[in-house]
């Protein structure tokens, strides 16, 4: 195994770690949002949960493509983001249960972690609702002249929100560095998205002048290169970018959402977790390409399993948050 | 040694003296909205800003009030200091997402860790025959919210102080400018000042009654009180200045103190500013009231355009000293 000192590091080497930690961080995804189910469903969680299974394919291609300092912002289908994004997992599983040690000091819960030290602005739970937080921080990234770029996800349920097309205007307008992702998993809640969507999707943000492109949102590897592409091209002051990514949600709407055949069927959930899962078809892609055997893929995924076991049980062991916290940090 | 003294000038000139004195202190605030920059706003509040500070700072934008309202929250947690203006507080309807979910929210549900540094200067006030949708004082909307604080200044001197103090504070402030006081004049000293918000300011001592005016409705609770002298009567005039955070003490020592209140706001009535300060009074000086706290503020109906409708929607000096007179049982 290399290290970081070896002086005959190859290419190779680094490409392999590269395309290992895609793997890693899709699966870390993946298998944090089985501890959340699992948590909801022996009722240890308050609230609801909206799980990411299914596009991890999407947090990772993208975040992968970002510094650490490049601004985020998620949606309430968020822990995706925030894991992609360097969250750890003990201070998201903690926050989730509402507990004193959560990335928000517990006051955010599921729709809402945010984390100044990854560059996490903070998930959203009114749809649409942080397109302007985006591109506030892309006009900070270009005033303060910083080099950062902001990424913001959202579902594609927010193209019916009308803010979106005045900060598409604002950020062509000023030409900030803003990439709009746009994560087309076909269900806004229990609607299929032909239900409340006209037109040409890509074409709305066309329409600005914004450069536009459409991605495999189950391919991390066409993701990454894509984010790779329209990150440095908003780093060079090119201006915002929106990419569309064709994705599946899953699961349900949320964890609740157990019966689902009165708005999709269960051939079409099969197709998809058949034929175009992202962890799956990227790792026969790695063994195919002589990247990583079966065995390596089975160690990450077992040392993730217990990562998030520790992770999942320091949360449940933690305390809440002290009654007396629930007046503070109202006002800075 | 810096110059001393007071001279006097506009409301309007104070607000835009506090713009530049911040914006020359801090290269983080810059000001954002629509026709801010060469036209300085329809109610020229901001006319040389541009000049001194240019473009990159007095950002003119599109008529896009929720997105560069939302702009103006991203920035302010990224290291910008933000003074958004809407230039008709019947705009703010537009910006509600941005402004009640975003900024008011970020604080809190980051556990502390976010911090949204952003003013949005706004106007309030009828009686410029504009109509029900440029008319309207909604400040009572913003000060329902938890995260948001609410300045209403007066005079010139409390809107330079106040803005100033607006602009430094690390939380979102909604500052409101009654439209009708941009050319009241006043004295405004010529040194540097802040005035902190949460203090109310007492406008005129009396010991019969307590008028409590806000924003535009101060100057018609002192034209009652001259009224109300004329028949005996002293009225004591408090101004609480912000409606959150609220200084409750002033107001209720002044009510212990004349045992009478009337509550002045020129948001509409019903469930209003007016109310919160009405029971706030009743609940801290209820044993010390001769009467009920009485509220008056704008008729429940939209703003008419036809002059002589619009005029008796809004509380004046004739139509407050009538009530006091009454709440005084000289009628």
């Amino acid at each position: 195994m290399t290290t970081a000192s070896d002086p005959i590091r190859t290419s190779a080497d680094k490409t392999r770690e590269n395309l290992l930690r895609l793997y890693r961080q899709m699966m870390a995804i993946r298998v944090f949002e089985e501890h959340v189910n699992e948590l909801y469903t022996r009722a240890l969680m308050p609230g609801l949960a909206h799980l990411y299974i299914g596009e991890e394919a999407i947090a990772v291609g993208v975040c992968e493509a970002l510094q650490k300092n490049d601004y985020v912002t998620s949606t309430h289908r968020g822990h995706g983001h925030c894991l992609a994004k360097g969250a750890s997992p003990e201070l998201m599983f903690a926050e989730l249960l509402g507990k004193e040690a959560g990335y928000c000091r517990g006051k955010g819960g599921s729709m809402h972690i945010a984390d100044p030290a990854t560059g996490n602005l903070g998930a959203n739970a009114i749809v649409g609702g942080s397109v302007g937080i985006a591109t506030g921080a892309a006009f900070s990234a270009k005033t303060l002249k910083t080099g950062q770029v902001a990424v913001c996800f959202f579902g594609e349920g927010a193209l019916g929100q009308g803010v979106l097309y005045e900060c598409f205007n604002l950020a062509q307008l000023w030409k900030l560095p803003v990439i709009y992702v746009c994560e087309n998993n076909m269900y806004s809640e229990y609607t299929h998205f032909s239900e409340t969507t006209t037109g040409d999707i890509p074409a709305r943000a066309a329409a600005f002048g914004i450069k536009a492109e459409t991605v495999d949102g189950q391919d991390v590897r066409a993701v990454f290169a894509a984010a790779t592409q329209l990150a440095d091209r908003a780093r060079g002051g090119e201006g915002p970018a929106f990419l569309l990514c064709d994705t599946y949600r899953y699961r349900g709407h949320h964890v609740g959402d157990i019966n689902r055949e009165y708005y999709r069927s269960k051939k079409e959930e099969q197709h998809w977790l058949r034929e175009n899962d992202p962890i799956k078809n990227f790792s026969e892609w790695l063994k195919a390409e002589k990247h990583a055997d079966a065995a390596a893929l089975t160690a990450i995924d077992l040392e993730l399993k217990t990562e998030m076991d520790a992770a999942m049980k320091f949360a449940i062991a933690a305390p809440y948050p002290s009654i007396d916290q629930v007046d503070q940090d109202v006002y800075a | 040694m810096p110059e001393t003294g007071t001279r006097e000038i506009t409301f309007a000139e104070a607000v835009r003296e506090a713009l530049a004195e911040e914006m020359r202190r801090d290269s983080r605030v810059f000001i954002m909205g629509e026709d801010v920059a060469e036209a300085g706003t329809p109610f020229k509040v901001l006319s040389g800003l541009v000049e001194e500070f240019g473009t990159s700072r007095v950002v003119d934008t599109p008529i896009s009030e929720a997105g560069f309202t939302g702009v103006g929250v991203g920035a302010a947690m990224t290291g910008l200091r933000p003074v958004v203006d809407i230039m008709f507080g019947d705009f703010i309807t537009l910006t509600m997402d941005q402004m009640v979910n975003q900024a008011a929210k970020v604080h809190y549900m980051s556990g502390g860790k976010w911090k949204v540094p952003m003013v949005m200067r706004t106007t309030l006030g009828a009686a410029r025959r504009s109509a029900a949708q440029h008319s309207q004082s909604l400040h009572a909307w913003f000060s329902h919210v938890p995260g948001l604080k609410v300045v209403l200044p007066s005079t010139p001197y409390d809107a330079k102080g106040l803005l100033k103090t607006a602009i430094r504070d690390d939380s979102p402030v909604v500052f409101f400018e009654d439209k009708m006081s941009y050319k009241l004049k006043g004295p405004v000293p010529i040194e540097e000042y802040t005035i902190p918000l949460g203090v109310a300011d007492v406008k005129r001592l009396g010991k019969d009654i307590t008028l409590v005016g806000t924003s535009s409705m101060v100057q018609v609770a002192l034209e009652a009180a001259v009224l109300l002298e004329n028949e005996g009567i002293s009225a004591e005039v408090v101004d609480p200045r912000t409606t959150w955070p609220l200084d409750e003490h002033t107001l209720i020592e002044s009510v212990k103190k004349t045992s009478r209140a009337i509550v002045i706001d020129e948001g509409y009535g019903r469930y209003g500013v007016a109310a919160e300060l009405a029971a706030t009074i009743a609940e801290g000086a209820f044993h010390y009231l001769d009467g009920p706290v009485r509220r008056m503020g704008a008729m429940h109906v939209p703003i008419p355009f036809s002059p002589p409708l619009e005029d008796v929607t809004v509380p004046t000096g004739k139509t407050v000293f009538d009530v006091a007179m009454k709440l005084c049982g000289r009628s």
